[in-house]
């Protein structure tokens, strides 16, 4: 399997210059295989959320090199990286981030908004995997009203609207019992079957222990740890 | 990739996707213009004439007009001097509501016509 | 093509709901901005229209008026002074002219007397204005009885009514037999307050207007082309009435638009985050943005210019009328003739639309750019 994403040397800083500077991630030299699932481990303020968004491009980091698929992206201008961004990864946030006031099939269908294909192509696409996560009923209700649970699948569903070969999540089972956390591993599970890549940051050993996972890396005070 | 059925309205239950906000806009467009419409043949219908008002002016030789009915400088705007605002007194101020934003007649302006006399002023 | 148009649909989808999900605001927003448009427009179209009626109507005024002088007031012309003009070249006609006003204790109003050479009302009866009409109640066949300086009680029958749609001109007018007027005001026959000239070469005007002052000396001639330029500049966007009426609705709308480019609320900055980490770049959220700007705006001019054409042309210009009416007792009928300036229209277009759509990106912008994960921790 070869490595889909790299990070040379990758460096974070929030509030770089500022008396409030914070180091988030030092010296990250690290290699995501294609195909397999990723737990990124390590207690809280570990920097595995911030190691998650710069390996998703959400951030670009201080300092260093990421690359995704051999190109270097890390310095590419926004548009390009938006663009490669919406085509590569979807994102499953802890906090689900969904936009309330909309219906869940609403929220599944606004990453593909922008791509300039019929409402109708991305509504049908929307229903199929809202059906295929077992929610199609409440394809019609506000994100809102639902359970945590249902809105992990909502945000699952939205993050696959775009078809991306990388599934990134972070601390999925933060907020699930054990039977969801079952529930949603199995899903993982079968993204990956599908031939998709999947990140996922987690300090809960039901994930980082599942024996689904093929890689662990472990993270502590924002470096790697052996 | 996961495979999109060719009717998901057979599997999924409820309709997809209910009325599109784009297309409430469509039918509040399409509203704004009949209003538009019906307010322009309304109008069109009832148009006023100025038949009356230019044959007067024509046969009554009239200058101005009847707007303001407060003081004769402003009913007569055009005939107006500069005296008949203080006809009363040397200095008194306007105290006309309408005065005061009505501006004295563009000839009597210090602009106007260079080659009048003094006195036509 | 197809898709840049189904792109645009899905972003203009995707702000309306938005807008729909801040309803209060929204429509506050909307409210208030189409109010301060509905007060320029109505002023715009009101002073348009009043404009367009003073050209088309006073074009039909005389085309040289002589007023008399002494000691710099007006005094009257006698038959004498029309004599001495004797035979002008280019003057086709001289006509002395009887008018005057007569204040009515009773109701407040000051009416305009005039007693035509030709064509008058026979003895004891008047042709009477509209707004004399509202005023007093009147109908033809009534009387109406006024009270002279010198005490007398005049009665007078009305033989007609002038129409509302000639009120612009002739509200406050009470046109009576010559005779009749010389009775009321004690004035003696060969008495005129003013006189009107027919010019037969329009290009003649001015210097028949030098020759005449060379004639009768303390004279003031007034040229119906100046008639024309004081309507013009009564009604002209410079001036007290359209200035004064504007500047408060043009207050409002900077301070509107100030309110727009000063910041987004925290839930805004949010979804833009969420939507940027979801896969809309910086020119997707921008043009969501421009689209919320001209939907609001667009919406707002038309709601706002549509009320004030109705205002004006079906409601008579109710609330800004006043504003002319001051402390008048008798006021004519604000029939105005419809008709929509392009070129204001377009401009206040632009003054409203535009600067209001860029207030709206303005803040948007600097959201939009920012790396998603910081829009979304509240980093920035």
């Amino acid at each position: 399997m070869s490595a889909l994403i790299e990070l040379s040397g990758v460096t974070k800083v929030f509030h770089e210059g500022r008396h409030n500077a914070l180091v988030a991630l030092e010296g990250i030299d690290l290699a995501i295989e294609e195909g397999r699932i990723t737990v990124l481990k390590g207690p809280s303020g570990s920097g595995k959320t911030t190691l998650l968004t710069i390996l998703g491009c959400l951030a670009r980091p201080t300092a260093g090199r990421v690359r995704v698929a051999g190109e270097v992206v890390s310095n590419l201008p926004e548009t390009f990286l938006a663009d490669m961004r919406r085509r590569t990864f979807g994102v499953v946030f802890q906090q689900f981030h969904l936009v309330t006031g909309l219906s869940a099939l609403t929220n599944v269908m606004l990453p593909a908004y922008p791509t300039g294909r019929r409402h109708g192509e991305i509504a049908r696409r929307a229903g199929a995997l809202l059906h295929q996560l077992g929610l199609a009923r409440l394809a019609q209700a506000r994100v809102e009203w639902l359970s945590g649970g249902e809105q992990q699948r909502v945000a699952i569903a939205r993050a696959l609207i775009n078809d991306p070969p990388v599934i990134l999540a972070d601390e999925p089972t933060a907020n699930l019992d054990s039977a969801l956390s079952a529930e949603f591993l199995g899903i993982l599970g079968g993204l990956r079957d599908e031939g998709r890549t999947v990140i996922l940051s987690s300090h809960d050993p039901r994930v980082c222990d599942a024996p689904l996972v093929d890689h662990v890396v472990r993270l502590l005070d924002g470096k790697l740890a052996a | 990739m996961v495979p999109v059925p060719p009717d998901s309205s057979s599997t999924s239950g409820p309709p997809l996707h209910r009325f599109r906000p784009i297309q409430a806009l469509g039918i509040a467009l399409g509203v704004l213009a009949i209003c538009l419409v019906a307010v322009a043949l309304d109008l069109a219908r009832t148009r006023p004439s100025r038949a009356e008002a230019e044959r007067l002016t024509s046969t009554l030789g009239l200058t101005d007009l009847a707007l303001v009915n407060e003081a004769r400088y402003l009913r007569h705007l055009s005939l107006a001097d500069l005296h008949s605002p203080f006809q009363d007194h040397p200095v008194a101020l306007e105290h006309f509501p309408a005065g005061a934003v009505i501006a004295p007649p563009t000839h009597l302006r210090v602009s106007a016509r260079p080659s009048a006399p003094p006195l036509c002023r | 093509m197809r898709r840049w148009i189904s792109r645009q649909a899905l972003l203009i989808d995707y702000t309306l709901s938005a807008l729909a999900r801040r309803g209060g605001r929204s429509l506050g927003l909307l409210v208030v901005y189409a109010g301060v448009v509905f007060l320029l427009a109505s002023t715009m179209l009101f002073t348009n229209a009043l404009r367009s009626e003073a050209r088309a109507i006073l074009a039909h005024s005389p085309e040289v008026l002589l007023q008399k002088l002494k000691a710099g007031r007006h005094s009257y012309l006698t038959q004498a002074d029309l004599d001495r003009l004797g035979r002008l070249r280019g003057v086709s006609r001289i006509e002395g002219r009887k008018w005057g006003y007569f204040f009515d204790p009773v109701f407040g109003a000051t009416y305009t007397l005039m007693a035509p050479a030709s064509n008058s009302p026979g003895r004891g009866k008047i042709h009477v204005g509209d707004g004399v009409a509202r005023t007093r109640g009147l109908s033809t066949g009534d009387t109406l009885a006024l009270r002279s300086a010198a005490g007398g009680l005049h009665v007078f029958t009305v033989e007609r009514l002038f129409s509302p749609e000639s009120s612009l001109v002739a509200a406050d007018l009470i046109v009576m037999h010559p005779a009749d007027w010389g009775a009321f005001f004690e004035l003696p026959d060969d008495v005129f307050t003013d006189a009107a000239l027919s010019v037969v070469n329009p290009l003649e005007v001015r210097s028949i207007a030098r020759k005449v002052g060379d004639r009768i000396p303390e004279t003031r001639v007034i040229l119906r082309e100046e008639i024309l330029r004081t309507y013009d500049a009564l009604f002209d966007w410079r001036e007290g009435l359209l200035l004064a009426l504007a500047s408060m609705a043009v207050a409002a709308f900077a301070i509107l638009a100030w309110n727009q480019a000063s910041g987004l609320s925290v839930d805004e900055r949010r979804e833009i985050g969420i939507l940027k980490a979801i896969g809309w770049d910086t020119r997707d959220v921008l043009t969501m943005k421009l689209w919320e700007g001209t939907l609001i705006s667009g919406a707002a001019f038309f709601l706002g210019f549509l009320g004030a054409f109705v205002h004006v042309f079906h409601f008579e210009a109710a609330l800004i009328a006043p504003a002319l009416k001051g402390w008048s007792v008798l006021y004519p009928r604000l029939v105005l003739t419809p008709s929509v300036d392009a070129v204001s229209f377009l401009t206040l277009g632009l003054l409203t639309v535009l600067p209001f759509t860029l207030a709206t990106l303005v803040p948007a912008w600097r959201a939009a750019i920012t790396d998603p994960d910081e829009v979304m921790r509240g980093t920035t």
